[in-house]
């Protein structure tokens, strides 16, 4: 009996592990379709980031209440999977609690604050499940924010519901093992009380060994193929974060916020136009390829670490709830920008896998058939989504690159940009004014002089 | 004061007497051709007269930076601007500038470098809060401020942008005044509605304006001047000072404004 579950373990590790891989390797794949862009510089800076924001969670903390209790379930994620090795093993060797003859009665104090952190997940996970149905927290509303309706707005449920189960399991498997210790069964090393399944113990003495036994039995595979079932379900769930969070902290811009990216294929353009520097030169400068087109009209045209950012969201609407566009009853929802960007990516993914690896053309783009152009034009570039986000997404840096798209490529700016566009290149000003009269502010000043 | 003769020598004039300014004045668009914010500029002018900062302006050789354009997504316009506005600073060997517009500022300081224009750029809200820390700028002789209750609203370009929060609270501090907090600010602060090009366009459909929005936050305060630092944030929360029928009892200003009024400027 024992080999056949030893067997049956091993089994569904290994095709848990392969699926994993299958659907991490297809994330991996689809980031690197974006552009390359050097995000390697000042590995201690951007170290000390990670440490800072995904590993100490540092900007959740803006929201006091939220971040103990994200950070509790944060916790608890982290350190129970130091009983989910324990638990891997067990199943691997056939064995039953490895770690606790080794331990002795650290071993009781570890498990006790493996359970302390079970009833603190399990907790917080009500309340968090309680703010998404009850109190309908407003970034969290799908009657506010379209991108919010359907799977996302399940996801973030399921998600809680997963966990609060998982939670309860360990604590049921506890309480029937220490009831069978007591009785002596073979098998079941003697540990003794936990501090909170012990409370549960009344529900099971009254049972007969052999049904203890299917129970503790049912509860330990049920939590175990629970956190396999989770490890394959967060691939493919904003839940991806807990992984991202690290690299996309990690990788984040070091530059000021203000900045905006360069487009060094342009510099070389207007240097020739400026006379700064020849064509000849220009061109014998480098593997002068004029860019296939300016900005970013689809996925492949944003940079690998726009595409990771699309990957690592949460969807907790932190950004939106900024957004003075968002706030003031624009169509732009910086959230649901990321959304898109990612969703553009499944289907890219998804197309790959059907063509052998490689993507067919479904003639669909990102901006047009994700993002509308109304939603972009109404940024402000505020950075307060930047600002906002609690791993370091810049969904900014994506707006702006759609914008070059549309104006540059497309050539479809809102007629008042054409106009300011022309008034700086004939007049060197936004305004329709002569350059000649730029200094005249000064003319009484000088003239009383 | 009115003894106070005013300068506003230009570069070129300072390099036809073999002179270098301590600091260049990069006065923008808006401090060159828009009637509010000239006020802007005269008033900080005013400033560094009496403070003896031997400064100059670039005049008519001073273009647009190119900030509205990059936002609006035109790189070539953008590039164009920055080439030529880098060219005329280099052939004058500036070194150090200084200017009013958060907009010219960010540009400057973050996007010129990348196109070979290195300079060291200061808003004038960093300048005006060195001026009054080393003494050159002292509040006196001018209007009081003490008990008058002013709100600041941070503008995105120099808040978040940049990480300039402290400066212009600084300056106003000196001015002895109530300084209250909208209920979104620093970090927080709600944008006015008029970056990343949307001072050249209608705003697209909404139920509400931004600044309106913004200007009830600053409503909210009890403030009877609003402190700006930012001629888009000027325009913009001006305009909805006027929809909300407050002209009266809500005045905005800049700082350098408010910094000249109490120096008797």
């Amino acid at each position: 009996m024992a080999l056949i579950q030893q067997i049956i373990f091993l089994v569904i590790l290994g095709i848990v592990g392969w699926l994993v891989y299958k659907r991490a390797s297809l994330i991996r794949k689809t980031i690197m379709l974006g552009r390359d862009e050097d995000r390697y510089d000042q590995p201690a800076q951007r170290f000390s980031i990670m440490f800072r924001v995904a590993f100490g969670q540092k900007k959740m903390f803006d929201r006091p209440l939220i971040g103990i209790m994200h950070f509790v379930v944060y916790a608890g994620f982290l350190l129970i999977n130091i009983e989910v090795l324990e638990i891997v093993l067990d199943g691997i060797l056939g064995k039953h609690r490895l770690f606790a003859p080794f331990l002795g009665t650290f071993y009781n104090f570890l498990i006790g604050f493996f359970e302390f952190l079970a009833v603190g997940v399990l907790v917080t996970c009500l309340i968090f499940l309680i703010r998404r149905t009850i109190l309908k927290v407003e970034r969290l509303k799908p009657s506010r924010h379209r991108e919010m309706n359907g799977w996302p707005e399940l996801d973030g449920k399921i998600i809680l519901i997963f966990e609060i189960i998982l939670m309860l399991a360990i604590l049921t498997m506890n309480a029937a093992d220490t009831v069978l210790q007591e009785m002596g069964s073979r098998h079941y090393t003697v540990t003794g009380d936990f501090p909170f399944s012990q409370f549960l113990k009344p529900i099971f003495t009254s049972w007969t060994e052999p049904s203890l036994v299917i129970y503790e039995r049912f509860a330990w595979w049920f939590h175990i193929l629970g956190i396999f079932a989770f490890a394959v379900y967060v691939t493919y769930s904003k839940h991806l974060h807990i992984a991202l969070a690290f690299p996309n902290t990690y990788f984040s811009r070091l530059t000021p916020k203000g900045e905006m990216n360069n487009m060094p294929d342009i510099t070389k353009e207007v240097k020739i136009m400026l006379g700064l520097t020849t064509p000849e030169d220009a061109v014998a400068g480098a593997e002068n390829v004029f860019p296939e087109r300016f900005g970013a009209k689809d996925v492949p045209d944003l940079s690998w670490k726009n595409l990771m950012d699309a990957y690592s969201c949460t969807e907790c609407g932190r950004c939106t709830s900024a957004c003075p566009a968002n706030l003031t009853g624009k169509k732009l929802s910086p959230r649901k920008i990321m959304m898109d960007t990612r969703d553009r990516l499944e289907d890219i993914g998804r197309n790959m896998q059907v063509n052998s690896g490689a993507f067919v053309d479904d003639g669909k783009s990102l901006i047009g058939d994700y993002i509308s152009n109304e939603e972009i034009l109404a940024c402000t570039t505020c950075n307060a989504c930047v600002q906002e986000c609690p791993i370091l997404i810049n969904p900014l840096d994506i707006i702006l690159q759609l914008r070059r798209y549309k104006v540059m490529d497309e050539a479809q700016a809102p007629g008042s940009w054409n106009a300011m566009f022309q008034n700086l290149d004939t007049n060197q000003a936004p305004w329709k004014f002569s350059p000649g009269d730029r200094f005249n502010w000064a003319d009484k000043l000088r003239n009383e002089g | 004061m009115s003894e106070l003769i005013y300068k506003v020598p230009t570069m070129a004039e300072m390099a036809a007497s073999n002179e270098t300014p301590e600091v260049l004045f990069w006065v923008g668009c808006a401090g060159s051709f828009d009637d509010r914010y000239k006020k802007v500029t005269v008033a900080f002018v005013k400033i560094l007269n009496k403070a003896g900062v031997k400064f100059a302006v670039l005049g008519t050789e001073e273009s647009c930076t190119g900030d509205p354009a990059r936002r609006a997504g035109n790189e070539f316009t953008f590039q164009m601007l920055a080439m030529s506005n880098i060219q005329v600073l280099d052939m004058y060997g500036v070194k150090k500038i200084v200017t009013a517009c958060p907009h010219c500022f960010n540009t400057l300081k973050n996007e010129y470098p990348e196109l070979g224009g290195n300079y060291e750029v200061l808003h004038h809200s960093e300048y005006l809060q060195q001026l009054i820390d080393e003494g050159r700028v002292r509040i006196e002789s001018g209007e009081s401020f003490k008990g008058r209750k002013i709100t600041f609203h941070d503008s995105c370009y120099l808040g978040r942008a940049n990480g300039i929060y402290e400066a212009p609270r600084h300056v106003l501090e000196a001015l002895d005044a109530d300084l209250v907090e909208m209920k979104r600010s620093k970090v927080k602060g709600l944008c006015c509605g008029a970056g990343g090009g949307q001072m050249f366009k209608e705003p697209e459909p909404g139920k509400k304006d931004i600044n309106i929005e913004r200007i009830e936050e600053a409503i909210d305060t009890g403030a009877t001047t609003i402190a700006v630092a930012c001629p888009f944030c000027m325009v913009m929360i001006t305009d909805g000072i006027k929809n909300k029928e407050k002209e009266d009892s809500v005045k905005v200003f800049d700082l350098a404004e408010l910094i000249a009024q109490a120096e008797g400027l």
